[in-house]
C-alpha cells in the first residue's frame, strides 16, 4: 500500500522503557515501509535507547510537556519530511498496529480517524465514575463533530493531510488537549471525523487508575477543559507563543 | 491624626516609588510590570499629603469607614498584579515549549546529518 509510505506514525513516550522497543518492531513488522518517529517526552529512564535500538527514528524533548507537546513535534516532522498522514499510537503496547491500514483506507474519506474501545469490539473495561465521564464527553464531543464518538479519550487516531495542516499550529498542549480541545478544534476547521471499533490490548507495563477520587478529577478537568475549548475565540487559533 | 502618622503616610509612599523608580532606571523591572506598582505609589502618596482626598473618595463612593477605601484599593492593586504575572507565565511557558519542542526537531536532524540514518547511535552525553 502505497499510502504507508507517506504515512508517519508518531509514538509519544514518557518512560515507557518497558514496552516502547516491542512497539516500535511491531509497528515496523506490521506496516512495511511506514516511518516511525517515538518523541521521548522528557523521560528519565532508557526510552530513547531502547527506541533507537528498535529502529525508531527518536526526538527527544528536554524535559516532560504531555502528549500534546509530543503530537506537536509528531506533526511538524511531517510537515517538514512530507508525510502526508499523522497516526498517532500510545507507545505502552495497548494499540494493535494491525488496526493501521482500515485507519487509512477510512482517511480518503474523512480527515480524522479515531480507534476506539468502545465501538463494538474488545473487552476494554471502564467502571463508575471514570466511565460515566468518558460517556458524557463522547456525548458532547459527539454533537460538536457532527459524528457518532463512543469513546473521544482514544489516543490511538489518524490524521489526513486537511488535519495534519491544521494541527501543526493549533495542536493543544495543555492536560487532556491533546484528545478533547484537539476534537473542538477539528470541528472549527470543519474537519471531518469517524470513529472506527478496535481492540484495546492490556497494557504491557503500568496499570490504567480506577481509583474514584482520581476519576473524578479527571471528570473536572476533562469538563473544564471542554468548557473552555468551546468558549476559545476562533480568532486565538495559531496565534500562539510562535508568532 | 498625628503629625508622626501623617510623615509616616508619606515617606512610605514616597519609599515604594522611589524604589520603583530606581528598579526601573537600572533596568531591573520593565515598565510593564512596574505600571501598578507606580499607580498605586503615586495614589498612596496622594493621599498621604492631601488626606482630604481620602475621606472624599470614600463619601462619593459610600464607604463609611475611609480606611477601607484604602484595603479595597491595595488588594484590588494585588489582585490586578498576581493576575498579570499569572497571564505573563502562561506565555513565558507556551514560549519555552515551543523552543523545547524545536530544540528535540533540531537535535534530531543534527543526528541524522552527522550520522547516516539517525538511528542506532547515541549522541554523546546520554
Amino acid at each position: 500500500m502505497s499510502e504507508l509510505t507517506e504515512t508517519l506514525i508518531v509514538l509519544p513516550a514518557f518512560n515507557e522503557e518497558g514496552s516502547v522497543a516491542e512497539v516500535v518492531r511491531e509497528v515496523l513488522e506490521k506496516l512495511p515501509g511506514v516511518a516511525c518517529l517515538v518523541v521521548d517526552d522528557g523521560s528519565h529512564d532508557g526510552t530513547f535507547q531502547r527506541a533507537i535500538g528498535a529502529g525508531a527514528t527518536v526526538a527527544r524533548l528536554p524535559f516532560n510537556l504531555g502528549v500534546g507537546a509530543a503530537m506537536r513535534v509528531g506533526f511538524r516532522y511531517a510537515i517538514e519530511n512530507g508525510f502526508k498522514n499523522v497516526i498517532q499510537i500510545d507507545s505502552d503496547g495497548q494499540h494493535d498496529p494491525a488496526s493501521v491500514p482500515e485507519m487509512l483506507q477510512q482517511l480518503r474519506e474523512v480527515d480524522i480517524v479515531i480507534a476506539a474501545r468502545f465501538a463494538g469490539a474488545g473487552d476494554y473495561d471502564a467502571r463508575g465514575p471514570r466511565r460515566l465521564a468518558m460517556r458524557l464527553l463522547a456525548l458532547v464531543l459527539s454533537s460538536v463533530t457532527h459524528t457518532e464518538l463512543t469513546d473521544a479519550t482514544s489516543g490511538f487516531r489518524a490524521s489526513g493531510p486537511r488535519a495534519v495542516a491544521v494541527f501543526v499550529d493549533n495542536y493543544p498542549a495543555e492536560y487532556l488537549g491533546d484528545t478533547i480541545e484537539s476534537l473542538v478544534i477539528a470541528s472549527r476547521f470543519n474537519l471531518n471525523v469517524r470513529q472506527i471499533p478496535t481492540v484495546m490490548r492490556r497494557r504491557s507495563a503500568g496499570t490504567p487508575s480506577q481509583n474514584p477520587i482520581r476519576s473524578a478529577t479527571y471528570l473536572g478537568r476533562a469538563m473544564i477543559a471542554l468548557v473552555f475549548a468551546l468558549l476559545r475565540p476562533k480568532s486565538s487559533y495559531g496565534t500562539e507563543a510562535e508568532h | 491624626m498625628t503629625l508622626t502618622s501623617y510623615i509616616f503616610g508619606i515617606v512610605s509612599a514616597l519609599l515604594v516609588l522611589v524604589l520603583v523608580i530606581e528598579l526601573l532606571r537600572r533596568g531591573r523591572l520593565r515598565e510593564r510590570h512596574a505600571i501598578w506598582w507606580l499607580v498605586a505609589g503615586v495614589l498612596a502618596l496622594i493621599a498621604g499629603v492631601f488626606p482630604d482626598t481620602l475621606l472624599w473618595g470614600a463619601s462619593v463612593l459610600g464607604i463609611e469607614v475611609p480606611v477601607n477605601l484604602v484595603f479595597f484599593a491595595s488588594i484590588a492593586t494585588l489582585v490586578v498584579v498576581c493576575l498579570q504575572h499569572s497571564a505573563e507565565l502562561t506565555l513565558v511557558e507556551a514560549r519555552t515549549r515551543v523552543l523545547a519542542e524545536r530544540v528535540a526537531l533540531l537535535e534530531l536532524r543534527e543526528r541524522q546529518t552527522s550520522g547516516t540514518t539517525g538511528s542506532g547511535e547515541t549522541p554523546a552525553g546520554s
